[in-house]
C-alpha cells in the first residue's frame, strides 16, 4: 500500500534521512523504532505531506503522492504531544476532521460519539481540552485521528509523556484497537517494549536508514549488527578472533568462547564482536565441557522474576546477566554460557 | 482581605504605576476638565458651535477609523504570516523599516507621499512619460484614499509586531494536526489559526483603531480641508476658537468611545487566552519551500516594500536632491544630487537665536525617547506582572491603561499646562515632563504587547522553577523576563518610536534650549525657500537613519539576569 | 534595573538643574519667532539677566496658554498675538498698560489697542503668491481682483488654507469678507469652489506640497502665502538667484494685513525689565533685524529695511481691513459657515 523509495532529507545541513526505503502492507502495523533525534518524526511528516523530502518518492497504492498536499492524502497522524485544538472542546476536536469532509451534522454526532465511546471518554465530550489529564488527552487525540476513518494511521510517540502504568494499560488497549482496524498503521517510538507489543513488523532506524526490519521476536533475537544489539540493551560485548570454525570458537579477553553461529559462517582468524545475551547464563556446571567461566558478583538487583546481576570476569570485564537466584555481593561463582545465546558479528573495519 | 493585599507582592507592583498615572495622567486631565466645566472661569458658551460640522466629524471619525483598521488588518495579517512563519533574506531589515514610519512627523510623511504619488510625483511623471499623458493619471492626495494609505503606512507595523510575534509562537503542530484531518490551507486558517490568533489580532486591531480614531496629522495633511474628525475639531475648538468647553465635550466623547471600544474588545477576547508555546526567536519560522510559499513571500515582501518602505526611501532620496527654483522654461522641474542640504544644516546663516544644530536635536530627541522608553517599559512590566500575578487579569486595569491612547494630545497638553505650568520657575521642569508624557502615551502599547506573552507562560514553568529553588518573588525576573524578551523589545521599540514622532503634547512643553528633531523639521518648514525645504528633508533623513540604528541596537539588546543567560 | 532608574532620574534632575537661572525674563512667543542672537546677548549682559524664550505654538495657542495661566502667569511678556485675536486678549485683560516711549515711532494705523496694553511690533501681508513661469509660459494674464479668481481660465490653479486650522487661511477668508461683505463672501467661495479651488489645512502643505513655485513642485501655480515669501525664495534658494521665481498679487483688497503685538503679562514680577524688553523690541536695532529673521515688516517707521528683503516684494497699496472687534465677534460664525460650505 505505502512505499517509500530512497527518501533523502537534510536538517541544518546534516543528512537526516539517507536514502531510506521501506513499505507498509495492507492491515500491517509497522513500528519504527530508533533513538531520539534520528528522524522518526520527520519521516512521519514526510509521509503525511507536512514536509517535502529533498529526494525520493512516497508511493501510495502505486501512485506517487509526493506532490499531494497533506489534507488531500486522507492519512491520520497522532502527534507526539497530541496537538489538540485548545480553542475547541473535546467533541469539536474529534469532530474536526469530519466537519472538513462536510459530513451531515447527525452523522457527525454519531461518529464522534462512537469514537469517544471507543476510547471510553464519552462523558467528557463537552469538556475543554486544556483541562484534561495526560491520558485523557492521549485518548482524545487518538479518537480525533481515527474519527475521519483515515486510510493510513500514523502515531508519533503516542505514549510519550505518560507514566509507566498508564502506558502499559494504553498500549494493551491500543494493540486491541489497532488489531480491529483494517488499515495500515505506522507507529513511531523509541521504546522497544511498546514496539514489541504493538508491531507486526519492526523497522529499526539509525543514521538515516532502516538498519533492520522483521518481526519483533526475530529482530530482538537476531540483531543485525552490534549497534542494534546495544540499542536493545544488549551490552555484554566482547572483541575477539575466530580460532576454530567448526564448532566456532572465539578467543576473547575472558578466554575462549564457543558459539553456535547459525546465521553466518566465520573463517579462521577473522575478527569478530561477540554479544552475550543476559539470559545466557546457567549456574549448573556439571556435565558441561565448554564455556565455563568464573566471576565475582559486583551487584545483584531484584527485578520481579529474576535478579539483574553484575558479574566481573577476569580483571576488568563486567557483564550483566538475568539470574533466577539471589547471589551475594563479593561471592565467586562459576557458571556456563549457552552457546545458542551468544551473538556474533563480523567486524567491518 | 486588606492584610493579604499588603503582604502580597502585587501591592508593590501596583503602587508605582498607580501613583504615576494619578500624578501624570488623571491629575492633569481632571484639572483641565475642571477648568473647562467647573466654576465659570471662562464665559465660553456652546451657542456658536456648529453642530452640523461636529456631527459630521463624529461620523467621519468612525468611518475612516473603521476603514483604516480594516485595510491595515488586510495588509497586516498576511504580513504577520510572512514575519511569523517564514525566514527569508532581509527579514530583520524589512521588519525594522516597516516600523520606521512611526517616528515621522506627518508633515514629513506627506512630503514623502507627495514625492511619490503627488500630482508632480515620480510615479505620475513616470506614467505620463510612458504613456504620453498630458495630465497626471493618479489623484490620490487630498482624498480619503490618501488618509487610508497613510494610516496603513503608519499602523501596519503594529499588526506585524503584535500578531506576527503571536504567530511565531503558535505551535505549528496544531495547524499540522488540522491539515492531517483534511483541512485545506484556507480552512486551517479559518478554523484554527485565526481563532488562536484572535486575542492578539483583536489586541492589535484595537490599538490600530484607537490610533486611527484619534488621528490628527494624517487627517489634516493627507485629507485636505474636506475631512474633519473629533480630534481635529478638538484642535480647532481649542486653538482657533478658544472654546475650551466645546473642546472638553468633544474630549469626553472621544474618551467615552475609547472606553466603550476597549471594553467591547476585551469582552470579545475574554477567556480566550490560548496557552502558546513560548519560543525563542526564529524557531517557528522556516524558509519558503513550495512554489506557493515562495510566491507568497515574494509578493508580500514586495507589497510591504511598496507600501511601507518606498515613502521612506522617497524621503531619503529627496533629502539628497538639491532643488532648483530658478525661473527657467522646461517641463520637468530640475533636480540634482547633492549633499548641500546636509552641510547646510550645520550653518547658522542668520546668526539666529533659535538655530538648531542637528546634533543637538538628535541628542535631545534620543534622550527623550530613551527616557520615555525606560519609564514606559518599567511601568508596563510592573502593571503586567501585577496583573498576571493577581490571578486573572483585571479588566478595569486593562480599560484604564488604554485611556491615554484615546486622549486628545491637545487636551493632555493643556492639562499639563494647567497643572505643571503655574509659575515662571515651573517651566524648567518641562524637559523632564516630555519623556513622562510620552511614556504615558506609549503605555497602552507596551502593555498590550507584553501582556499576551506573559499570560501565555505556562504555570508549570513557575512550578518547576519554584521546586528548583527560585524564590517566588523572583519568578518574574528569572523565568518570565527572559521568556518575554521578544515582546519586551518590540514594546521598547514602540515606546522609543512613539516618543520620537510625538509632536502634539510635546509642542506644549517644548523649550527652545532643548529642541527635538520634529521641532527642528517644523522650524525649517515654517519658512519659504528651497534651502529650508531641503534642510527639512535632510533633518528627516537623519532622524530616519538614526532611528534605524537605534532600533537595530534595541533589537540586539540582551536582557541580562543574574546567574541565568537566555539565548 | 534599579541602577538604570537611578541614573535616569539623576540625568533628568541634572537637565532640570542646568536650566535653572537666578533671574529670568520669560518671553512667550509663537513658533515662528526668530531674532539674531547678538541682540539678545547684548540685552542680557546689559541687564545682568537671562532671557528665556518659550515658543508655544501659533497665535491661538499662545493666547490659550496665556488665558489658562492668567492667575499664575508663566511668562513676563507675550509676543505674537495678531489682530485677528487681539480683541480676545484685550477682553481677557491679559496685559498691563505700558506707554512705551517708542510708540511715538509707530504709525497709528497699527495701534489697534488704544489703551496701549498690546503693543504693535511688526506686520505682514497675506497675499496670493504665483509662479511667474506658469503665467508666462501659458500666456495667462494675472488676476487683478479677488473676483477674477472665479474666472474659468483660473480653474484649478489656486490652493488656499483652511481658515479653521491655518492663520494665513483665516486672513485670506477675512480678505474675502472685507471685499464681498458678510452677505456676499459665501457666494464668492461657492464660485471659487466650482472653479476648482484646492483647500488644504496648513500653510506647509499648501506651499510645499501643492504650490508649483516652491521646491515641493506641486500642481497649483497660485497659493495663499505671505507677501514676503518671494523674497524668502531668493534668500533661501539653493543656488544664486537674482529674481524670485514667484511674486505676490497685491491689487486692492487682495491681501490681508496681519499685525503682531507684544504685551507685558499681568502679574509679572519683572515689570521694569519687561518694559526694557518691550523698548528693545521697538528699538531700531531689533526692528531692523526682524525682516530677515521672521520675514515680516517692522512696525517702527524709522527702521531701515534691508534692500535684499525689499528687492523681491510687492507691497499692497490697499490691504483688506476688518475691525478687530468684528473679527473677534464673528470669527466662529464665519469659519463655521465657510466650513459648512467647503466641507461638502
Amino acid at each position: 500500500m505505502l512505499d517509500l523509495r530512497q527518501i533523502e532529507k537534510e536538517y541544518d545541513g546534516q543528512p537526516l534521512l539517507n536514502g531510506l526505503s521501506f513499505s507498509v502492507g495492507k492491515n500491517e502495523t509497522v513500528c519504527i523504532l530508533g533513538p531520539s533525534g534520528v528522524g522518526k518524526s520527520t519521516l512521519l511528516r514526510i509521509i503525511a505531506g507536512l514536509e517535502q523530502p529533498a529526494d525520493g518518492e512516497v508511493i501510495w497504492n502505486n501512485k506517487d503522492i509526493s506532490d499531494l498536499p497533506p489534507y488531500k492524502r486522507k492519512f491520520g497522524l497522532m502527534f507526539q504531544d497530541y496537538a489538540l485544538f485548545p480553542h475547541l472542546d473535546v467533541f469539536e476536536n474529534v469532530a474536526f476532521g469530519l466537519r472538513m469532509q462536510h459530513i451531515p451534522h447527525i452523522e457527525i454526532e454519531k461518529r464522534v460519539s462512537e469514537a469517544l465511546e471507543m476510547v471510553n471518554l464519552r462523558h467528557i465530550a463537552r469538556r475543554s481540552v486544556t483541562d484534561l489529564s495526560g491520558g485523557e488527552k492521549q485518548r482524545i487525540a487518538f479518537a480525533r485521528a481515527l474519527a475521519p476513518k483515515p486510510k493510513l494511521l500514523m502515531l508519533d510517540e503516542p505514549m510519550g509523556s505518560l507514566d509507566r502504568a498508564l502506558r502499559d494499560q494504553l498500549t494493551r488497549e491500543l494493540h486491541i484497537l489497532l488489531g480491529e482496524m483494517d488499515i495500515p498503521v505506522i507507529y513511531v517510538t523509541h521504546d522497544q517494549e511498546e514496539a514489541f507489543s504493538i508491531a507486526d513488523k519492526l523497522l529499526i532506524l539509525n543514521e538515516g536508514r532502516i538498519v533492520q526490519s522483521g518481526s519483533p521476536q526475530y529482530v530482538y533475537t537476531h540483531p543485525s549488527d552490534p549497534w542494534v544489539a546495544s540499542f536493545f540493551g544488549l551490552n555484554n560485548r566482547l572483541h575477539g578472533k575466530i580460532i576454530s570454525s567448526d564448532p566456532a570458537v572465539v578467543k576473547t579477553d575472558i578466554g575462549e568462547v564457543t558459539i553456535s553461529c547459525v546465521s553466518e559462517r566465520f573463517s579462521h582468524g577473522e575478527l569478530v564482536d561477540v554479544v552475550i545475551l543476559p539470559t545466557a547464563v546457567k549456574m549448573e556446571v556439571e556435565n558441561q565441557s565448554q564455556n565455563i567461566f568464573t566471576g565475582k558478583i559486583v551487584d545483584s538487583l531484584f527485578k520481579g522474576n529474576s535478579f539483574t546481576t553484575q558479574v566481573k570476569i577476569g580483571s576488568d570485564a563486567e557483564f550483566t546477566f538475568e539470574i533466577p537466584e539471589k547471589l551475594s555481593k563479593g561471592d565467586q561463582v562459576t557458571f556456563t554460557i549457552d552457546p545458542d545465546a551468544i551473538l556474533c558479528f563480523g567486524r567491518k573495519d | 482581605m486588606k492584610k493579604t493585599v499588603f503582604r502580597d507582592q502585587h501591592f508593590l507592583f501596583w503602587i508605582i504605576p498607580i501613583l504615576f498615572l494619578l500624578g501624570f495622567y488623571f491629575f492633569p486631565m481632571a484639572s483641565i476638565f475642571w477648568r473647562t466645566f467647573g466654576t465659570g472661569t471662562n464665559a465660553l458658551t456652546t451657542n456658536q458651535v456648529n453642530w452640523t460640522i461636529t456631527g459630521k466629524a463624529i461620523g467621519f471619525t468612525f468611518y475612516q477609523a473603521l476603514l483604516s483598521t480594516f485595510y491595515t488588518l488586510l495588509i497586516g495579517i498576511p504580513a504577520s504570516l510572512l514575519f511569523g512563519r517564514f525566514s527569508f533574506r532581509g527579514k530583520n531589515i524589512l521588519r525594522i523599516l516597516s516600523t520606521l514610519p512611526f517616528i515621522f512627523p506627518t508633515v514629513v510623511v506627506a512630503a514623502g507621499f507627495n514625492a511619490l504619488i503627488g500630482p508632480n510625483g515620480w510615479l505620475n511623471l513616470l506614467l505620463m512619460d510612458m504613456f504620453q499623458l498630458s495630465t497626471p493619471p493618479i489623484h490620490l492626495l487630498n482624498s480619503i484614499t490618501a488618509i487610508l494609505i497613510a494610516h496603513v503606512f503608519y499602523n501596519t507595523s503594529i499588526v506585524i509586531r503584535v500578531v506576527g510575534t503571536a504567530w511565531e509562537q503558535l505551535d505549528r503542530k496544531i495547524e499540522n494536526a488540522a491539515r492531517m484531518l483534511g483541512a485545506s490551507p484556507w480552512n486551517v486558517f479559518r478554523k484554527i489559526t485565526f481563532p488562536l490568533l484572535f486575542p492578539s489580532i483583536s489586541s492589535a486591531a484595537i490599538l490600530v483603531f484607537l490610533f486611527d480614531f484619534t488621528s490628527f496629522g494624517v487627517i489634516l495633511m493627507m485629507g485636505g480641508a474636506k475631512y474633519t474628525t473629533i480630534e481635529v475639531e478638538i484642535y480647532i475648538q481649542t486653538m482657533q476658537f478658544l472654546n475650551l468647553k466645546m473642546a472638553g465635550i468633544l474630549s469626553f466623547i472621544q474618551l467615552f468611545f475609547t472606553m466603550l471600544l476597549t471594553f467591547i474588545s476585551l469582552q470579545i477576547s475574554q477567556g480566550k487566552q490560548i496557552p502558546i508555546v513560548p519560543v525563542i526567536g526564529g524557531e517557528g519560522s522556516k524558509k519558503p519551500n513550495t512554489l506557493y510559499e515562495k510566491v507568497f513571500v515574494f509578493i508580500m515582501a514586495v507589497v510591504l516594500v511598496i507600501l511601507l518602505v518606498s515613502p521612506t526611501a522617497a524621503l531619503l532620496l529627496k533629502s539628497l536632491l538639491s532643488y532648483s527654483t530658478k525661473d527657467l522654461s522646461g517641463v520637468l522641474p530640475s533636480w540634482r544630487l547633492s549633499s548641500e542640504n546636509y552641510s547646510g544644516l550645520f550653518i547658522n546663516d542668520r546668526q539666529s537665536l533659535f538655530f538648531v544644530p542637528p546634533i543637538t536635536a538628535v541628542k535631545n530627541s534620543m534622550l527623550y525617547a530613551a527616557g520615555s522608553m525606560v519609564i514606559s517599559i518599567m511601568l508596563g512590566t510592573f502593571i503586567v506582572f501585577g496583573n498576571s500575578s493577581a490571578g486573572r487579569s483585571n479588566k478595569w486595569i486593562d480599560l484604564i491603561i488604554m485611556l491615554p491612547l484615546g486622549t486628545s494630545a491637545v487636551t493632555l497638553g493643556l492639562g499639563y499646562l494647567t497643572v505643571f505650568s503655574t509659575s515662571p520657575n515651573s517651566i524648567r521642569w518641562f524637559p523632564v515632563l516630555i519623556p513622562i508624557v510620552h511614556a504615558i502615551i506609549s503605555l497602552p502599547f507596551v502593555i498590550r504587547i507584553i501582556q499576551p506573552a506573559v499570560q501565555s507562560i505556562p504555570e508549570n514553568l513557575h512550578h518547576a522553577a519554584v521546586t528548583l529553588g527560585v524564590p517566588k518573588h523572583k519568578l518574574w525576573r528569572i523565568i518570565d523576563l527572559p521568556l518575554i524578551k521578544g515582546p519586551l523589545i518590540t514594546a521598547a521599540i514602540y515606546a522609543f518610536a512613539i516618543s520620537l514622532g510625538e509632536f502634539g503634547a510635546t509642542s506644549f512643553l517644548a523649550r527652545p534650549e532643548y529642541p527635538t528633531m520634529p521641532l527642528a523639521i517644523y522650524r525649517y518648514l515654517n519658512l519659504p525657500g528651497a534651502e529650508n525645504y531641503g534642510k527639512a528633508m535632510a533633518m528627516a533623513a537623519i532622524l530616519l537613519v538614526i532611528c534605524g540604528i537605534a532600533f537595530i541596537t534595541i533589537e540586539r539588546l540582551q536582557i541580562k539576569n543574574k546567574g541565568l543567560n537566555s539565548k | 534595573m534599579k541602577k538604570t532608574i537611578f541614573i535616569f532620574a539623576a540625568g533628568l534632575l541634572l537637565i532640570a538643574a542646568c536650566s535653572q537661572q537666578p533671574n529670568n525674563l520669560i518671553v512667550m512667543t509663537h513658533d515662528s519667532f526668530a531674532i539674531s542672537e547678538a541682540i539678545i546677548t547684548a540685552f542680557e549682559e546689559e541687564n545682568n539677566i537671562k532671557v528665556v524664550f518659550l515658543p508655544s505654538g501659533d497665535a491661538g495657542s499662545i493666547l490659550n496658554r496665556a488665558i489658562l495661566s492668567k492667575n499664575a502667569p508663566v511668562a513676563d511678556i507675550l509676543y505674537g498675538i495678531d489682530n485677528t485675536y487681539l480683541s480676545r486678549a484685550i477682553d481677557e485683560n491679559l496685559f498691563e498698560v505700558y506707554n512705551a516711549p517708542l510708540l511715538a515711532e509707530i504709525p497709528d494705523e497699527y495701534k489697534l489697542d488704544s489703551k496701549n496694553t498690546a503693543i504693535p511690533i511688526d506686520y505682514g501681508d497675506v497675499c496670493i503668491n504665483y509662479q511667474k513661469r506658469f503665467f508666462r509660459e501659458n500666456n495667462l494674464d494675472l488676476p487683478t481682483s479677488l473676483k477674477d479668481l472665479t474666472d474659468p481660465k483660473y480653474a484649478n490653479l489656486l490652493v488656499v488654507e483652511n481658515p479653521a486650522t491655518s492663520s494665513p487661511g483665516l486672513a485670506f477668508l477675512l480678505a474675502t469678507i472685507a471685499e464681498f461683505g458678510e452677505d456676499g463672501y459665501l457666494e464668492y467661495w461657492n464660485d471659487l469652489k466650482e472653479n476648482g479651488i484646492v483647500v488644504v489645512n496648513d500653510w506647509e502643505t499648501a506651499y510645499y506640497t501643492n504650490f508649483s513655485g516652491s521646491a515641493g513642485k506641486g500642481a497649483q501655480p497660485m497659493v495663499v502665502s505671505y507677501g514676503t515669501s518671494p523674497a524668502a525664495e531668493v534668500i533661501f534658494s539653493e543656488e544664486e538667484l537674482v529674481e524670485s521665481p514667484t511674486a505676490s498679487l497685491v491689487e486692492k483688497n487682495m491681501c490681508f494685513r496681519q499685525i503682531e503685538f507684544a504685551g507685558i503679562l499681568k502679574g509679572t514680577k519683572n515689570r521694569i525689565l519687561a518694559e526694557k524688553f518691550i523698548d528693545l523690541m521697538l528699538s531700531a536695532e531689533f526692528q531692523e533685524d526682524i525682516p530677515l529673521n521672521m520675514f515680516v515688516f517692522p512696525a517702527n517707521r524709522n527702521a531701515v529695511i534691508p534692500q535684499e528683503f525689499l528687492d523681491n516684494i510687492q507691497l499692497p497699496e490697499v490691504p483688506a481691513v476688518l475691525e478687530t472687534d468684528k473679527i473677534a465677534e464673528m470669527r466662529e460664525t464665519w469659519i463655521g459657515s465657510w466650513r459648512e460650505l467647503m466641507l461638502q
